[in-house]
């Protein structure tokens, strides 16, 4: 299939950037996304041009690295999947793609489709860890925990910090990954004696980071590769209010 | 204390919790607002109706929750602006090709627009019968050996212009579609959501507070202008 690209490029941070056109004539359908990308790069470094840059690593959906808005979602038109798990086979013969980086003010641009991430990680370095003196490992069972409480942490450690809610949410707020990584740990008995002093440290984190607001939009849950639901940023808005005031 | 309680109000949290309280607080004013007004519709030359103006205009538990429902729209107002400047400001630069249909209502993504007229009709309603209530030239009835403001008359002539009644049917789609989004975000900023009562809150944001009382608010002035036709 014939595809014509719009890509954002930029130099780095500092140059302001422009959309190149490509247009690939021969376009597997079973390629996936970025596939196409590195057959369009493999040509670009052929005629001695500037190939394009963007994340990825694991290519299997685990890893989050895969930032690309695509004709206006983040990830592409599929909802619930990553860049690298999308094929072409959902494209038609034909059809202009515009592929833009994700933007927000937070999310600093490196080059092309790049974007410095790192925010996200002085977020998590703000509180969410759980303290415990080393020594030997505990038996596994010795905490009883909930099944339905142990689903829950365990569905909200299913994100894995891509940035498809920061990308899509029309204020780029941070508030579905941090609700996420707020609550795998409120959840459990484990989580506890850090609890109230968690979700403030991680919120000052995010609002420091110059996130947005929350307006209840919805459009991150949608667009999440991994169904984080919007059940954590309510538990997260709760557990906000209480520690700001027994805390 | 203080400084927790300004920390607490300065985080993004914090100032949703503001939005939402003072938000739903004026979704119950509504009820109350709309019960009475419906006095209009009574078919007693404006009596029910003029007596129950004098009554929220003189009585003093009225009057303090008055100022309190002032209060509340302002800080809404202000806190809905600033919230609205800070996201902007999230994100400086936009997407050349943005496509939220699929992931967002369009209501949850237009409040700061829908509040905006909302605001615009708050000023032009406030002018014409608070404003004149409290400082106009009022015309006077009597009732029952007593003499009355008369609101009502002031009230029928207004809803009888149709700019003035075309200006009211624009805003109440705009009250109707804030709140389609707004009803039940404000429960979600609360932090209360339960897979059980939260599709009852968004029914009834959307029932009752997105169609019914907006259509009833709206059927006022449509029924004066339409009955001096
Ligand atoms: C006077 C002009 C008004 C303006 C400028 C305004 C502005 C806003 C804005 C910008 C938001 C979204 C805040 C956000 O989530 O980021 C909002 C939310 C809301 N508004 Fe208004 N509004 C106005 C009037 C009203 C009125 C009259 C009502 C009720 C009768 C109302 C009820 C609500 C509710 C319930 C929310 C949801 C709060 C939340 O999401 O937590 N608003 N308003
Ligand atoms: S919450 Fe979802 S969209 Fe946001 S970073 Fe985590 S996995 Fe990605
Ligand atoms: S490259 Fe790892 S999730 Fe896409």
């Amino acid at each position: 299939m014939k595809i014509t690209l719009k890509v954002w490029r930029q130099k780095n941070g500092k140059t302001p950037g422009n959309f190149n056109t490509y247009t690939l004539p021969d376009v597997s359908e079973d390629m996936s996304f970025l596939e196409m990308f590195d057959v369009l790069n493999d040509e670009l470094i052929r005629k001695g041009e500037d190939s394009i840059a963007f994340d990825h690593d694991c290519r299997e959906g685990i890893c989050g690295m895969c930032s690309m808005y695509i004709n206006g979602r983040a990830h592409g038109p599929l909802t619930g999947t990553t860049t690298c798990q999308l094929h072409m086979r959902h494209f038609k013969d034909g059809d202009t793609i515009v592929v833009e980086p994700w933007r927000a003010s937070a999310f600093p641009i490196i080059k092309d489709l790049m974007v410095d991430r790192s925010a996200f990680d002085r977020v998590i370095q703000a509180g969410g860890f759980i303290s415990v003196n080393t020594g030997n490992a505990v038996d596994a069972n010795s905490i009883p925990i909930p099944k339905e409480d142990a689903d829950k942490a365990f569905d909200a450690a299913a994100c894995i910090g891509c940035g498809a809610c920061v990308a899509t949410c029309k204020n780029a707020s941070a508030m579905l990954f941090v609700s996420a990584k707020v609550s795998q740990l409120a959840l459990l008995p484990q989580g506890q004696p850090e609890r109230n002093m968690r979700v403030k440290k991680m919120v000052e984190a995010m609002d420091e980071e110059g996130f947005g607001n929350c307006t209840n939009t919805g459009a991150c849950e949608v667009e999440c590769p991994k169904g984080i639901s919007l059940d954590h940023i309510a538990r997260m808005n709760r557990d906000y209010l209480v520690s700001n005031i027994v805390d | 204390m203080a400084t927790a309680a300004t920390g607490l109000f300065r985080s993004s949290i914090g100032r949703k919790y503001l939005m939402a309280l003072s938000g739903l607080f004026l979704c119950t004013f509504l009820v109350v607002h709309l019960l009475g007004n419906l006095q209009l519709f009574q078919n007693d030359g404006g009596v029910a109706f003029n007596l129950y103006s004098a009554f929220m205009a003189n009585n003093p538990l009225i009057k303090t929750i008055a100022y309190v429902n002032y209060a509340f729209i302002l800080l809404h107002i202000i806190d809905g602006f600033y919230l609205a400047a800070q996201n902007r400001k999230a994100r400086p630069q936009g997407y050349a090709k943005v496509d939220q249909s699929k992931s967002s209502s369009w209501s949850s993504r237009n409040m700061a627009l829908l509040g905006t007229i909302i605001l615009v009709f708050l000023i032009v309603h406030m002018k014409s019968f608070w404003f004149e209530m409290k400082f106009g030239n009022m015309p006077v009835t009597t009732i029952e050996g007593e003499s009355y403001k008369d609101m009502y008359s002031v009230v029928v002539e207004a809803f009888s212009q149709p700019w003035y009644a075309a200006l009211y049917v624009v805003s109440m789609f705009a009250i109707g579609f804030h709140l389609y989004h707004g009803f039940a975000s404000g429960f979600q900023s609360l932090g209360i959501r339960h897979h059980r009562y939260t599709p009852a809150i968004q029914n009834l944001g959307t029932f009752l507070f997105a169609i019914l009382i907006p259509a009833l608010f709206a059927a006022m002035p449509v029924y004066f202008c339409l009955k001096n036709l």
